[in-house]
């Protein structure tokens, strides 16, 4: 089973990116769940959703407290929360940033997993012209580990934004051709 | 099987009640039931359903228009939770009272105060004496079926109840999952359309909701109470059907490994799916642990619940509601009850916890499982605890 947990804020689409990824899973006849952490919503604040695709049916209903996956919308989420809380090891953090993969994991000290990361905010502001990042950041996702095929989520854009479909599909793929992975060594015994 | 369509679980509710080609809604939307009816509002808005869609000032008025418009022969159908439903409870009484087959579905979530918008099964709970076939899913795909079912059993001359299905408020409302939808023609060639024995008709005049006085109101409430009991043979000939229509079989009362199993968990609704993984975990560790799913509680199902508990040492009955100062958890302390006079029957422990939408994890079921064990083993068992509060 794969187990993915995305962060963002209010807005930014990060129970639609968690919902299209399940329903592009069960498009290919996988099984898949998708829901956001409960509550009201309220834009800007800090969201959290989660995925889960597996081979056969999925019975819990537990939130996701060990991903196999983070994906961070909004770096200035990861100010006021852990991302990384409950990580696998081995696991993998796709982040949303124009600084460099190597800062980032010095800065929040993450180890022992693999880190990918990509510009989203400029690539949805030019590609979309507004800094929804939740498509592009399906790209990235994608790049690191391929849970669904791109084009099971360009059905899904399509059916879900028809009007502006292209444009995030444009969004994905070029988030997923411009994203960067680094392997990030495990920390040393003490 | 069919195909699955991954689809929120809300969403397939709202799919089913269009299916059923129902003619009037009369809704009031409350957080979590909303995405139910406000769905509905669409399908009749974009002509997708023709039906009436009333929308009221108050689910106290929800119930009332769905009281009127079954009275007059209409398939009726609404949908509410939490204060909703307790707006609504005087007239939950009287849709049972008059035998109206209206159908609701309750995205159960917990009642005020403190002010909460999460799920638990405390709404519910509190109409547990109210006179209506009360049945739990426990995921999508129930929901879905068993909506389609409730207008089946509801409508049936040797029934005439309303159904109150309920299904947890976010852990289920808001998930998206996938569910295989039936085509409207074989759910329509399976559920003919309503065709009331009473009803009121202008042409044919009756009266419904008459005044009873004391010589005959306890013989009234007494047929009431027969024909409620009644009705578990007719909800399970309609499960049958179902299941022989469509593959999808249900029961009043499901058992899950509880062959020779020393502990059974007992619960209703979705979290029932993450002890299923709790008890598997508990079997490959070889202990003799099983699973009791209720999703008949009313009528209250004494028979399936007596069986399936019969073999069992220690039973731990897991409630989302709590009974304030009463005598344990509501489906707990009725369990109890129902057992009393059995020979052969195990202790009942009562566990109350996952108000409020708080989780109850796979961990959490094993733990509760050993605690029961040890308060049988010791002798103490206590009238019920909470579980998985900070203290």
């Amino acid at each position: 089973m794969n187990e993915i947990r995305i962060h963002g804020r209010g807005g930014q689409g990060a129970v639609g990116a968690a919902e299209m990824l399940a329903l592009a899973a069960i498009g290919e006849g996988k099984y898949a769940q998708a829901f956001p952490s409960f509550g009201p919503e309220r834009r800007g604040a800090p969201v959290v959703a989660f995925c889960r695709i597996d081979g056969k049916p999925i019975l819990t209903r537990e939130p996701i407290r060990e991903p196999d996956i983070v994906v961070v919308l909004d770096p200035t989420v990861m100010r006021g929360t852990d991302v990384a809380a409950g990580l696998k090891r081995g696991g993998k953090i796709v982040i949303n940033t124009s600084r460099p993969g190597r800062e980032i994991a010095e800065q929040y000290g993450f180890t022992g997993v693999s880190l990918a990361t990509v510009d989203a905010s400029s690539i949805a502001r030019n590609v979309l012209g507004r800094p929804i990042t939740n498509t592009a950041m399906l790209g990235a996702l994608l790049k690191a580990e391929s849970v669904v095929k791109l084009e099971a989520l360009f059905t899904q854009i399509t059916e879900r934004f028809p009007a502006i479909a292209e444009k995030n599909i444009k969004a994905l793929q070029c988030s997923f051709d411009e994203t960067r992975i680094e392997e990030l060594a495990a920390a040393k015994e003490k | 099987m069919g195909k699955l369509t991954g689809i929120e679980v809300s969403i397939a509710c709202s799919e089913a009640v269009t299916l059923c080609d129902v003619d009037v809604i009369a809704a009031y939307p409350i957080t979590p039931q909303t995405h139910i009816v406000e769905h509905l509002s669409e399908q009749v808005a974009e002509g997708h359903l023709d039906a009436e869609y009333i929308k009221v000032e108050s689910e106290h008025s929800a119930m009332s228009c769905c009281v009127g418009s079954s009275a007059a022969g209409a398939r009726t159908f609404t949908s509410t939770c939490s204060q909703g439903l307790a707006l609504m409870h005087e007239i939950v009484m009287i849709a049972s009272g008059l035998r109206l087959p209206i159908v609701m579905a309750v995205a159960t979530r917990t009642l005020s105060a403190p002010l909460s918008i999460w799920g638990d099964q405390s709404d519910v709970m509190s109409e547990r004496d109210s006179g209506w076939i009360t049945i739990f899913a426990e995921n999508g795909q129930e929901v879905f079926d068993l909506t389609v079912q409730s207008f089946r059993i509801a409508e049936d001359e040797r029934v005439l109840f309303p159904v109150m299905l309920c299904l947890d408020g976010f852990h289920l409302s808001h998930v998206i999952e996938p569910i295989e939808l039936e085509s409207k023609e074989d759910v329509q060639a399976w559920l003919p359309p309503y065709k009331a024995k009473y009803r009121l008709d202008p042409d044919n005049v009756l009266s419904m909701g008459a005044f009873a006085m004391p010589d005959y109101f306890s013989e009234i409430k007494k047929q009431q109470n027969e024909a409620l009991r009644g009705t578990l043979p007719v909800i399970k000939e309609v499960f049958k059907d179902f299941g022989d229509r469509f593959g999808r079989y249900y029961e009043p009362v499901t058992r899950y490994q509880t062959e020779e199993a020393e502990t059974i968990i007992v619960m209703a609704g979705a979290f029932a799916g993450t002890a299923r993984l709790a008890v598997d975990t508990m079997r490959a560790a070889g202990k003799k642990v099983g699973l009791v799913t209720i999703k008949v509680f009313r009528p209250f199902p004494f028979e399936e619940i007596t069986e399936a508990l019969a073999g069992a040492k220690t039973a731990v009955v897991i409630d989302r509601a709590l009974s304030v100062a009463g005598p344990g958890g509501p489906m707990a302390s009725e369990i109890r009850s129902a057992l009393y006079h059995e020979q052969k029957k195990p202790a009942v422990v009562s566990m109350v916890g996952g108000l409020s939408g708080r989780d109850v994890f796979q961990e959490q079921f094993i733990e509760l499982v050993e605690r029961a064990e040890a308060c049988v083993a010791s002798g103490k068992i206590p009238q019920y605890e909470m579980f998985g509060v900070r203290e």
